[in-house]
This record gives structure tokens, sequence and C-alpha cells, in this order.
């Protein structure tokens, strides 16, 4: 499955370049941030990875195959919770691999003891807080044992206590040995959680290099400026 | 008018045996159609809100169009289907409560299609990145959706047992209003009113609009419940 190399991939839908030729190597270890303003292209990255947007251009390889080999989950910014209990949801992505349900409950059960939400189980989850959402999704994406997570700006809408708890469970997903690919605007999340770093910007990676390298000394000019806070990409309003 | 409406209750409260057939063949028929109608619409609405293909949006057109079938052209054309010349007549089912249920079904089917339809297709709007992200092909979504729309969709059955229960003009054709064998409510009311047999009309007209106004509280009922309980 790894390496996932993207050649020249491009993304362009109404002849609009979301993806302006992307070139990239992913490997299977740890956890890669991908970094960049708004509308830099990163959601739509881990969407080709995941396999709900067709490039028009260039070609993703997984460990030199068209397709992975392994299981692939994604967590999405809001995700979308159906109207029944936290255990029904948790095992949710368990339901096309034809598992029995024994194997199923026991498999969600686990997955929300492992977020700390075993006692909510029976509740509806949409009466979930958005801190317990989020984490409830990660439990869902967990219980398929993805071999690749690829998590969309999972903290966006959370405070800090939420978002250190779910920072916490992705950095005990990574140690199960899963990869993970995470979109991420904040700087400080990307400091505190990231073994390497993709900073997209326009469309196109401007730079993919170790965490600690990428802080102290970005390579890439549009890099540096979104370090230091400097945005070119401020929105103009008008007078 | 007074003393017509006593009597009508007097109907009720002694439970008279013709009133008690009367209703009791209006459950019959129309639940069964309901349950018919329930299986093809919801899994079809389903479908149709889930799937892509060419002419879709003329199918949703044309299945939302048919709600609003007038039932006397429904019967017409269950009756032709249906008469001894028709393509089915060597069946023998014209007048009897089969051509009834029959009928029945063909008018709430779309009504609860189309219902099921928009309530999935919103749903699927929300769900489709999600379940498609965790491996969900058409099959499973169609029936996650289903479950999850379970409240909603209730609330469609409850439509078209509403629209059978209460249309007359399709099962007056195709049943003929045969007393003791294919005599319900609303045919029984129009036959009765005909006649100047008013307290039966009056009586049948009351279990009649108690069975519709109980159908909808028990659709807002379970709503508000459904609600409260999964949000």
């Amino acid at each position: 499955m790894f390496p996932i190399r993207l050649e020249q991939v491009h993304f362009t839908p109404n002849g609009r370049a979301v993806l302006a030729g992307v070139d990239l190597c992913v490997d299977g270890e740890g956890i890669t941030l991908i970094l960049g303003p708004n509308g830099a292209g990163k959601t739509v990255l881990l969407r080709v990875l995941a396999g709900l947007e067709r490039i028009h251009g260039g070609s993703v390889a997984w460990n030199g195959a068209g397709a992975p080999a392994e299981r692939i989950a994604m967590v999405f910014q809001h995700p979308v919770l159906l109207r029944t209990t936290v255990a029904d949801n948790a095992g949710l992505g368990l339901r096309p691999l034809g598992l029995s349900r024994p194997e199923v409950q026991r498999r969600a059960a686990d997955v929300l003891g492992r977020v700390g939400l075993s006692h909510r189980a029976r509740d509806s989850a949409r009466h979930l807080s958005g801190g317990e959402r989020q984490r409830l999704a990660l439990a869902r994406a967990w219980a398929v044992r993805p071999r690749l997570l690829l998590l969309d700006e999972p903290t966006a809408a959370l405070d800090p206590t939420a978002t250190e708890a779910v920072e916490s469970i992705v950095r005990e997903i990574r140690t199960g040995g899963a990869k993970v690919l995470m979109t991420t605007h904040n700087l400080g999340q990307a400091m505190r959680l990231a073994d390497d770093i993709v900073f997209i910007e326009a469309g196109r990676v401007r730079e993919h290099s170790p965490a600690a390298r990428f802080f102290s000394r970005p390579q890439s000019q549009e890099a540096r400026l979104f370090i230091r806070g400097e945005l070119p990409w401020r929105i103009a309003f008008p007078d | 008018m007074g003393s017509t409406l006593l009597d009508a209750i007097s109907l009720l409260a002694h439970l008279d045996p013709q009133v008690l057939a009367i209703v009791w063949l209006s459950f019959q028929v129309s639940l069964g159609a309901t349950a018919l109608g329930s299986l093809v619409g919801l899994l079809l609405g389903t479908w149709i809100a889930v799937a892509e293909f060419p002419g879709r949006a003329a199918v949703t057109v044309l299945l939302n169009g048919m709600m609003g079938m007038p039932p006397v052209v429904l019967g017409v054309i269950v009756y032709l289907a249906l008469s001894r010349s028709g393509p089915l007549g060597t069946l023998g089912l014209l007048y009897s409560p089969t051509a009834m249920v029959i009928a029945q079904t063909l008018l709430v089917t779309p009504l609860i299609a189309a219902l099921a339809r928009q309530t999935v297709e919103d749903a699927w709007s929300d769900y489709r990145i999600e379940l498609t992200a965790l491996g969900f092909d058409r099959r499973l979504a169609v029936l996650t959706l289903l479950h999850d729309c379970r409240y909603s969709l209730v609330v469609a059955v409850l439509a078209g047992l509403g629209r059978a229960m209460s249309e007359v003009g399709a099962v007056m054709i195709v049943g003929g209003n045969i007393d003791g064998f294919t005599r319900v409510m609303t045919t029984a009311i129009a036959l009765e009113t005909a006649k100047g047999d008013l307290p039966l009309s009056i009586a049948l007209g009351l279990v009649l609009i108690s069975v519709v106004v109980a159908l909808n509280a028990l659709a807002f009922g379970l709503r508000q419940w459904a609600m409260r309980r999964y949000g």
C-alpha cells in the first residue's frame, strides 16, 4: 500500500484548478499533517486518496498499484451520525465487512472504551456534544482497523479540551500501526502532532519535510509566510 | 338532526353488527393495501433517491404527479384490467375485496414512494460522502437510510393508510359496494346517504373521522418522540 505516490495530480471541477499538479510521496509511518490556508486543496487531496473524487489528470499509485490493498478510513470535519445509539454508530463502518453481529458489537464496544465513550454507548448519538461526536467518528473509523486514516480538520470546531482528547486518540491510533494523514490550518496542532508536514497552497505542494525542520527552517517562501502569520491569502473586502 | 345524531351514536354505542362488519372490512382492505404499498413504495422511493440513472428527474416528476391520481380514474383502470374481457379477467377478482386491495395498493404506492423518495434523498445528500467513504454499496446504503429515516417513513406509511381509508371512488368501482362482501365505510356512507339512512352514514363517518384523526395524531406523536429520543 505504501508508499503512496501522487504525480502531477490535477483536480479541476468546472475548469477551476483545486489541485494544480500535486506531486507527493507518503510513506506508511507516523502522522503526516497537511497544512495550508483555507481553499488550498487540503480536503480535496484527502478525498482523492479516499477515492471520493476522481482526478482529472496525473496519477495516484499505491506501492505501484492502482488501488490500495489495505483498508482506508476517513473522518470528516462535521461527521454525520445516524439516528441511533452511539454503539450502533461506532459499528457502522463494519457493516460492509460482513462481520457477525457479536463481532461488530465487540469491536464497537472496544473502540468506544478507547475513546472514553463507553458510558454513552446506549445514548442517542445525536445528543452528544461536539467533542464527543468527533471522538465517536474517530471510534467509527478506528473500528475498521484502517492501515491509513484520513482526518479532515477533525478539531476545527472544538474547544481546547476536546481538541486535546482528539489529538490523544490520534496518537494512539498511530501507535497502533495506522498511518495518519490529517489536514489542519492550526500551527500549534501541527507542532504537537506532526512527524512530517506537507504544506499545500493554491493546489500545489510547496513543501514536504520533517516537522522539526519545517518549523525551524521552512524551505519555501509560502511556508515561511504562513508560519509567521503573514497572510498573502488575505481576503480582500470592497471599500 | 339531533335525533339522527343520537341514532348514529346509539349504533356505535351498541356495537351494531352491520357497522362493525363494514369497519372491519375497511381496515382489512386498507391495511392490506398499505402493507403492500409500503413494501413496494418504500423500496422504490429509496432506490430512486439513491440511484443515478438517465431519466431520474422524469421518474421523480411522474411519481410526484401520481400522488394526485384521482381514485375514480385508477378504479376505472383496475376495473378494465380485471373485467372479464381485460388482461386479468380470468382471475375472476372483480367485485371482490382482493380487487379493492389491488386498487388501493396502486393508489397508495406512489404516495408512499414519493414521500419516501423526498425523505431519503434529503438524508442521502447528508450521508452520501460518509457512507461512501465507509465502503457502503448502494444496496447497503438503501437499507441503512431506510432504517435511519424510519420515523419519517412511518409518517409516509400513515399518510398512505389515511388515503386508503378515506378514498371512495376506486373501491366503489372495483368492489361494487356489495352488502356484506365488499361494502366499506366510504362506499357505505355514499350509499346510505343516497338512501336517506343518515344514522348509519353518520355513525360510519364518525368512525372514519376518528380513524383519520387518530392516524394524524399517531404520526405527530411518533415524530415528536423520535426527535426527542434520537435528535
